[in-house]
């Protein structure tokens, strides 16, 4: 694909004197802030008077439309059925399977148009009913070109069938004759009617045999005297052979049948057979692929494409795909003024009929304002292997580099963007490092919305982002004092120092008003508990305390015992384990064992030995508590230590 | 394009910067009138000021905001020879009815001893740092080694560039097969030398080291900017000096004697445009690098795109319309009513009959 040489878009930015500041910006997401600035050396001040609006300028882009939305979300579904059509089936059965998503692709097209076209006829509010018209208009010529590349590319039908595809494709974007043929019929003389002839011969100029002979039917029955004459012409019509596929004629056999039609049409027109009628004498001459006589109707047949097929129709019906380009150029050149230069959609079809997809592609690029339309094309046309064949080293990457770029689009919208990661999933170079770039930016509202992207991310096993998602909701939670939120993202994020500093905020709060807030959260740690040092004493010690409330006082006695003796309590929190083991120490029956009451003496030791300098920052009543709490911890050690010599001492009888 | 709304920013003197967030949800502009301001985005697209403070006795030159894992964190840096590091704190409830935050500061960086020119975070897997550099000819990188203690920040490394420096721009690859690697850009316009030095950590020896200089820059350089990386094995760098230019910079294979020593790389000029007549003070990539976006003495902001054969090319132009505005409030109202509905509609009506099957929209995609 060469250089497009289109120039670029100017966007004027109100209120800002470009001749004397300068334009500042920032990049945002789907869009650009700019504002006047002045890059003048500093302390200078700029000339003029400075605006001091920041202006928020945006792609107009058709991402935001709430009626293409459905035509995003339904293509992508029809995106990823492709992606999963096995590659290892021979071409030839992935074929139809291939036009059929093809036509699915149209038909979503189709339906977005009516739904457009609807609501563009009862809004009221004169500009809005003008865009969605605008936006008809586009979908139309879109559907017009994919259908035509359907027909060339995708079911690349032989001659003979192709002609029978072209004409569908002509009826099918020229539905006009068949509203002014139901006008003509509801009126209550149509023969009389002022468009009877124009719908007669568009039925003929479309190939349309059966209608137009029924038309012609009711204009015979008016004129008795003309019977032979309009009988002539219904047998012409009638007669004429229609290319059937599958069918066993070949089509040689075809080709001499139809040659004989043509000599007979012709012959009518040699002996004046309808001179008398000019209507019928018009229609003989069309048959006859009279080229004058064709562009005289360029009313009725109001496209060039339309003329190129017609005219193949009554001359040359066996026209071969590599022979298209050659009448399609000169039926162009013939139709279309030649003072006025093609105009986007004319050189798109031209190179269409030319075969050459690159330009069609290039020139879709170029002349719509979104990526959808030669994205999923592209893709679909790479699918059918078509690109590779034209130049092997940049088919794919053509399909990627579009695909990139519509999916990076979607990513923009606050709800689209979901659509968009599977697209990138389906690129193979730099798909994932986009989504990587532009996942981590969906703002995380809610913990809602944080679940949805983390879900994404783990499944892709990008484990970068994820550790990033749950930091900053860590963050995010601490910063609200939400602490068990706080510690299940970091618990996610595997981040061991965040778990600590959550840890040792659960163990203040409980110091300082005596019990655990998001109890759930810390009785189901499980194996999570490893995290961190202090996340696992925050675990086990809640667990002691479990065990307390459930009166398991042997058990519970053990893990205090084992959560200071393993080194899991930080020293500081000591103090607070042996004060928890007071009540156990003063229960009626024995809990500590002598063994254990003796570890509990040393524990105490432990911690007071290094404390024997009394701090002289402390204030004496702090100090005087402190003491007391040793006193009684001594105290009620001794008397544990008594009973339970005596108990295990007895022998139990 | 389209302005699609106006922010009246109400800054008392000349904005030099806006940043958007990571997320882009908030912004903050600062301006020579001293102070900063942070704006909010409601659900409806609306941008609110949220926060106004005095932050510099002097011009604020830049603003930038930290990665969210480390909390809402703005460093500015100022003509009156400092940086400073802000950190928004919970308010009291009354505060956040009004809509309204508390950003405290939390350091100033008082190193330099003339203008501090610019100031960047370092990507965020390098944890919490801070560069600044300064006309002084002074890279200066420093970090918060506790993260929840912002007072804290400890000057790491101090990189004389001898020339005055104006940009920096950290390369955001994360990948370890690249070390941490800066670009800083000189405005000097004295002498005649290369304008862009790449700064490369070196493991053994702990310290910042040159690794190359461009020597084919050599007018005053305004900004650079590191495209992300998409894990390939070269770097782009965008650059605005008399013209726009973007370098690749090819890491060479390095020698086995030669560890220890900095990365050598081949550079080579993308794409060079000098559409904007003359200067060109600001170069920045859009998230994926798609498109960059430059400013200069024209006025005028381009769009730059590659193609997929990496053919460059202007895709759009944004220009002030000239007009004067009387009075700074009050232009919303205004500037919306050329928003998408009027431009598509007059394409509409220049694009004739529905049923005409024309497409008629022009417009360039990207």
């Amino acid at each position: 694909m060469e250089e497009v040489d289109v120039e670029p878009t100017i966007t004027f930015i109100p209120g800002v004197n470009s001749q004397q500041n300068h334009l500042g910006f920032v990049w945002g997401p789907g869009d650009i802030l700019v504002y006047e600035t002045s890059h003048k050396a500093a302390g200078k001040q700029p000339l003029g008077p400075s605006c001091q609006d920041v202006q928020v300028v945006r792609k107009d882009e058709d991402i935001y439309s709430p009626i293409l939305r459905k035509l995003f979300n339904e293509s992508h579904h029809i995106f990823v059925g492709l992606q999963n059509i096995r590659d290892d089936l021979p071409s030839k059965n992935k074929k139809p399977q291939f036009v059929s998503i093809s036509k699915n692709y149209r038909s979503v097209i189709r339906a977005c148009m009516e739904e457009l076209q609807q609501i563009a006829v009862s809004t009221r509010d004169l500009a809005l009913a003008a865009q969605y018209g605008n936006q008809v208009s586009i979908l139309l010529a879109v559907e017009l070109i994919w259908n035509l590349c359907e027909v060339l590319f995708i079911d690349a039908a032989p001659a003979g069938s192709l002609l029978l595809h072209l004409l569908d494709w002509v009826r099918l974007h020229k539905a006009e004759v068949d509203e002014k043929a139901r006008d003509v019929l509801r009126c209550e003389s149509p023969t009389r009617h002022q468009f009877f002839w124009d719908v007669v011969i568009s039925f003929v100029l479309q190939g349309r045999m059966e209608e137009a002979r029924s038309m012609l039917a009711k204009q015979a029955a008016l004129q008795p005297a003309a019977q032979t004459m309009f009988k002539r012409m219904d047998n012409l019509l009638l007669k004429m052979p229609i290319y059937n596929p599958s069918s066993t004629q070949t089509l040689t056999e075809f080709e001499v049948k139809w040659r004989q039609w043509h000599e007979e049409c012709d012959a009518c027109l040699q002996d004046s057979s309808f001179a008398s009628n000019p209507h019928l004498e018009t229609i003989c001459k069309i048959l006859v692929g009279d080229d004058d006589t064709l562009l005289e109707h360029k009313e009725l047949l109001s496209t060039w494409y339309h003329y190129v097929v017609t005219r193949l129709l009554y001359t040359h019906p066996t026209v071969k795909p590599i022979d298209l380009h050659y009448y399609a150029q000169m039926c162009m050149d013939r139709f279309l003024d030649s003072r006025s230069p093609p105009e986007p959609l004319d050189s798109i079809l031209l190179a269409a009929f030319e075969f050459d997809l690159h330009q069609v592609i290039k020139d879709c690029s170029i002349a719509l304002n979104n990526w959808w339309f030669v994205a999923h094309l592209t893709d679909l046309l790479d699918h059918c292997k078509l690109l590779q064949s034209h130049n092997l080293h940049f088919g794919s990457n053509l399909r990627e580099f579009l695909l990139l770029e519509y999916a990076s689009g979607l990513f923009t919208h606050h709800s689209l963007w979901q659509l968009a990661v599977d697209y990138f999933d389906h690129c193979q170079g730099f798909g994932r490092v986009y989504l990587e770039l532009l996942i981590e930016r969906v703002p995380l509202d809610t913990e809602r919305k944080a679940l949805k992207v983390l879900r994404i991310c783990e499944k892709r096993q990008m484990n970068e982002q994820v550790r990033s998602i749950c930091k900053i909701m860590a963050k995010r939670a601490l910063r609200n004092n939400r602490l068990g939120s706080a510690l299940s993202w970091s618990i996610r994020a595997k981040d061991a120092a965040f778990a600590t500093l959550i840890s040792e905020r659960f163990l203040q709060d409980y110091c300082s008003r005596g019990t655990f807030s998001d109890l759930d959260l810390i009785d189901n740690l499980g194996p999570a508990m490893l995290l961190s040092d202090r996340l696992t004493f925050l675990g086990k010690y809640r667990e002691f305390h479990r065990l307390y409330g459930e009166k398991r006082f042997t058990e519970a006695a053990k893990l205090l015992l084992s959560l200071m003796t393993a080194k899991i309590a930080p020293q500081s929190f000591w103090m607070t384990l042996l004060i928890d083991a007071l009540p156990l120490l003063e229960q009626k029956e024995v809990i500590f064992s002598v063994d254990q009451t003796h570890e509990l003496m040393f524990c105490l030791e432990e911690l007071t030995s290094g404390k024997a300098q009394p701090n002289p920052d402390r204030p004496m009543q702090e100090e005087d508590l402190e003491t007391t709490k040793i006193e009684l911890l001594r105290l009620a050690l001794a008397r544990n230590l008594a009973m339970a010599i005596v108990k295990e001492g007895t022998v139990e009888v | 394009m389209f302005v699609a709304r106006s922010i009246a920013a109400d800054h008392r003197d000349l904005i030099h910067d806006v940043s958007y967030d990571f997320h882009g949800r908030r912004m903050a502009t600062c301006s020579s009138d001293q102070s900063v301001k942070v704006w909010d985005k409601s659900d409806d697209g609306e941008w609110h000021c949220t926060a106004s403070w005095k932050t510099h006795s002097g011009s604020v030159w830049r603003v930038t905001w930290a990665h969210p894992e480390f909390g809402q964190v703005l460093a500015s840096c100022s003509f009156d020879r400092t940086a400073a590091v802000w950190e928004e704190i919970v308010g009291e409830s009354n505060d956040k009815q009004r809509g309204l935050s508390h950003w405290i500061k939390r350091t100033t960086l008082v190193d330099s001893r003339t203008s501090v020119t610019d100031v960047k975070f370092a990507p965020k897997h390098m944890g919490l740092m801070l560069t600044t550099c300064s006309a002084d000819g002074v890279v200066r990188i420093y970090e918060a080694p506790d993260v929840m203690n912002l007072s804290q920040w400890s000057l790491q490394h101090e990189i004389s560039c001898k020339l005055s420096c104006s940009c920096i721009s950290w390369n955001p690859s994360s990948s370890r097969a690249h070390p941490p690697m800066f670009a800083v850009g000189s405005d000097d316009n004295v002498t005649y030398t290369g304008k862009v030095q790449i700064f490369e950590y070196n493991e053994n020896t702990r310290k910042y080291a040159k690794a190359e200089t461009l020597m084919t820059v050599t007018d005053p350089v305004h900004d650079v900017s590191f495209a992300p990386n998409l894990g390939r094995s070269f770097h782009v760098l965008a650059i605005a000096t008399k013209d726009v230019r973007i370098f690749k910079l090819v890491p060479l294979r390095r020698e086995t004697t030669t560890t220890s020593g900095p990365t050598k790389f081949e550079v080579q000029v993308m794409a060079q445009f000098d559409n904007h007549n003359s200067q060109v003070w600001r170069v920045s990539w859009n998230i994926t690098s798609t498109l960059l976006a430059s400013s200069g003495d024209d006025g005028c902001v381009r769009l730059w795109k590659a193609n997929y054969m990496d053919n460059w090319k202007c895709t759009g132009i944004l220009r002030g319309d000239g007009t004067p505005v009387n009075g700074t409030s009050g232009q919303a109202g205004a500037a919306n009513t050329t928003g998408p509905s009027g431009t598509l509609a007059s394409q509409a009506a220049a694009g004739g009959a529905v049923s005409a099957g024309r497409p008629k929209a022009q417009l360039m995609p990207g």
